[in-house]
């Protein structure tokens, strides 16, 4: 059985990585991810762990180094965040195209330009479409959790994906919290031995030449495409098989999205990561004044759990997307468009609302969510919205 | 070192089927580097004319594992394949030898991959880092690079009215290679293979990181007869232009000294980038280039004495 320890989400990152005890880490700090490999550097100084780390000169580089170790058949991670996860952009698509389960603890931050070091969602919103599976966390245990369940879904053989695991800059990668641990065999259990893979070492030894990373051009890329759309696909049956064996195991489950009170609800939020806490709480608050509030937090965004998103939010009457992003379309956040998409099919929908919050990490008060739910509880009286976004928290 | 007999008995390890050009100098660094390895290869490959000419899907000129993954990270890649071979070595899970080799153009290597250049060289992964050094961007038709030569014509340095090609000197690669403190580093060019040979059985055979800067000829970007690739090749190192020298731990030493040092119009005059610098009126550029290239020779065989 685990133990309840205090750890922050950078402190659980690092010993859901030593108790992984990955082949390969390769990684260069970033606030405010460094820690993650702070410590890990020190498990690695101490013996504790078989990894090979490589202190490389760059996030592109350590991507690249990344795809270079998991090509040769290596369990490879690394973390970033923000600027590093940008520069490292280009090398996420690589990865994914190689079809590289490689695992990546990101912590989320803002993007420069102003430079910022706290958190909001642009950095991975922007990488949501680079074909990586995005799982995003609420609190410390879940940064563990979803940590270890990455590894088994990257190497899924239906799957064969990188994979994000995301935190809360500061709200939670620097803040402590219970952390129920599992074990170092727990860990090892669950994880496993990585499914077999054609990689360069094995290649290598038994002289069998294999090309990685050929060009494929009109007569091939699209089928290559196409068959790593089907990976993500794929996932989409995986991961729920994985959060259930996770619960049958160690007792707590997980699935795509989280429902909260959303059974009965009239009105609802759509949020993710951290924010989910507190917003409970004023789901609580207005449910003792007899309001039916619920909630749906978003733990997957890739694959995106079209179905799951559709049940939990078709017999709500209004809905409020929570955009910890600007989407600089001068219309709405990202996470709205993907909301009303999953919705669209719908005969009967919501009416949709979004609201971006918590830039640069801008602080996310219960006031602010009770101001979210006034403003759905006002489009529920009249039956109808006037506006489609608005920006909580802001001096305007 | 084998001879050329033993050489030629040896499997080829980057065959034909490729679609280089016809005299492309780079296919034959790859041929003669692979060759000079007697063990298991693996390579990985910036994006650029070697890369692209040779992995057409289905299709594949590599008879090693081969990967690439981008324009400006083959050192960083092959960090990431040498440290998992590095793990796995201590697990015990395996136990024979293996050679890694990251190869890149000059874009790859001087501009846009030095970064990662530089970077595993200091960390002092166990590879050979081959530049294959054509002196320009040619995969993307022409364009200059920081491997360019002073006055040469690229379709982004051209030769107009009142500049005459590229302004600046290339940098010294090796040089800057030698200052990581890298155990080996040395230049080479195809038309000497038996000296290219060496250096690569040499450097394999070193701990560490090596840097091996390769002069290729591109008879589409020089552009040259498809012919006279070797020979141009060796007539850069007679003209001093490209001395051929090794570092090892930091000391210098000449491979090959001319018997007659040529003049450099010998060598531009076999190209198409310099031919602006032969006419009468640019007397002064050619001067300025043979004076330069006078200077830097006298200062490596300095380096190569003490």
């Amino acid at each position: 059985m685990g133990i309840k320890v205090a750890k922050t989400a950078n402190e659980a990152f690092a010993e859901g990585m030593r108790q992984i005890n990955p082949d390969v880490v390769a990684a260069y700090p970033i606030t405010p991810a460094t820690e993650i490999v702070q410590i890990f550097s020190q498990f690695v100084a101490d013996g504790l762990v078989k990894t090979e780390f490589i202190q490389v000169e760059s996030e592109h580089s350590a991507m690249s180094a990344c795809i270079g170790a998991s090509a040769a058949g290596a369990r490879a991670m690394t973390g970033t965040s923000s600027q590093g996860l940008a520069f490292m952009w280009e090398m996420l698509y690589i990865a994914s195209g190689l079809r590289l389960p490689i695992i990546m603890a990101v912590v989320n931050r803002a993007l420069s330009s102003p430079i910022n070091i706290h958190c909001d969602h642009s950095d991975t919103f922007g990488a949501r479409d680079s074909g990586w599976i995005q799982i995003y966390s609420e609190n410390v245990q879940e940064t563990y959790d979803n940590l270890i369940q990455g590894v088994r879904i990257a190497e899924h053989p239906e799957v064969k994906l990188p994979c994000m695991i995301m935190t809360d800059g500061f709200i939670l990668s620097h803040c402590l919290e219970t952390l129920e641990m599992l074990t170092d065999q727990e860990v090892q259990e669950f994880i496993g031995v990585p499914p077999e893979r054609e990689n360069l070492i094995k290649s290598a030894i038994e002289n069998k030449p294999i090309t990685i990373g050929a060009l494929d051009l009109q007569d091939y890329y699209f089928e290559r495409k196409r068959q790593q759309a089907e990976g993500m696909k794929n996932a989409l049956k995986i991961i729920p098989e994985i959060g259930k064996e996770f619960g049958d195991k160690f007792g707590r489950y997980y699935g795509f999205v989280e429902d909260y009170k959303l059974e009965d609800a009239d009105i609802g939020i759509v949020v993710i990561g951290s924010t989910a806490g507190t917003a409970k709480e004023v789901v609580d608050n207005l449910r003792k004044k007899g309001v039916k509030a619920g909630l749906l937090k978003i733990r997957i965004l890739r694959p995106l759990p079209v179905e799951d998103i559709k049940n939990s939010l078709k017999n709500l009457k209004v809905v409020g997307v929570m955009d910890r992003v600007e989407g600089m379309n001068a219309f709405c956040g990202p996470l709205y468009s993907e909301i009303t998409a999953c919705l669209y099919d719908l005969d009967k929908k919501p009416l949709l609302t979004n609201f971006v919050y918590g830039l640069g990490g801008r602080d996310v008060k219960i006031e602010d969510i009770e101001t979210i739910f006034n403003e759905l509880i006002t489009v529920l009286e009249k039956g109808k919205k006037d506006f489609t976004l608005k920006y909580i928290g802001v001096r305007e | 070192m084998p001879n050329i007999k033993e050489l030629a008995k040896r499997e080829s390890r980057f065959v034909s089927g490729h679609r280089l050009c016809a005299g492309c100098g780079a296919g034959i660094v790859m041929r003669q580097v692979l060759l000079a390895i007697d063990k298991p290869v693996i390579a990985s490959c910036a994006t650029g004319c070697v890369e692209v000419a040779s992995t057409i899907f289905p299709y594949s000129s590599w008879k090693i594992p081969w990967i690439h993954s981008a324009f400006e990270n083959s050192a960083a890649t092959i960090s990431g394949i040498e440290a998992a071979y590095k793990v796995f070595k201590r697990e015990g899970k395996i136990n024979k030898e293996i050679v890694f080799v990251g190869f890149g153009g000059d874009g790859g290597t001087y501009d846009i991959g030095f970064q990662a250049l530089s970077g595993a060289a200091e960390r002092g992964h166990n590879v050979l880092y081959v530049c294959y050094n054509n002196q320009a961007y040619m995969n993307t038709g022409i364009q200059r690079s920081g491997a360019s030569p002073k006055f040469s014509h690229t379709t982004t340095s051209p030769v107009g009215k009142v500049i005459p090609g590229k302004v600046q000197w290339q940098k010294n690669l090796v040089d800057i290679m030698v200052a990581h403190g890298i155990p080996y580093a040395a230049t080479a060019i195809p038309g000497r293979w038996n000296d290219l040979v060496n250096k690569v059985e040499k450097a394999v055979k070193i701990e560490g990181f090596k840097f091996i800067d390769i002069l290729s000829p591109c008879r589409l970007g020089w552009p040259h007869e498809s012919e006279l690739t070797m020979e141009i090749s060796r007539l850069a190192v007679e003209t001093c232009i490209w001395p051929l020298y090794e570092v090892v731990e930091g000391k210098y030493k000449l491979s090959y000294k001319p018997k007659e040092k040529k003049p450099v119009a010998e060598w531009f005059k076999l190209q198409g980038r310099f031919k602006h610098l032969l006419l009468p009126e640019n007397s002064n550029l050619l001067e300025e280039i043979q004076k330069e290239v006078d200077r830097r020779w006298e200062e490596l065989l300095k380096k190569c004495e003490s």
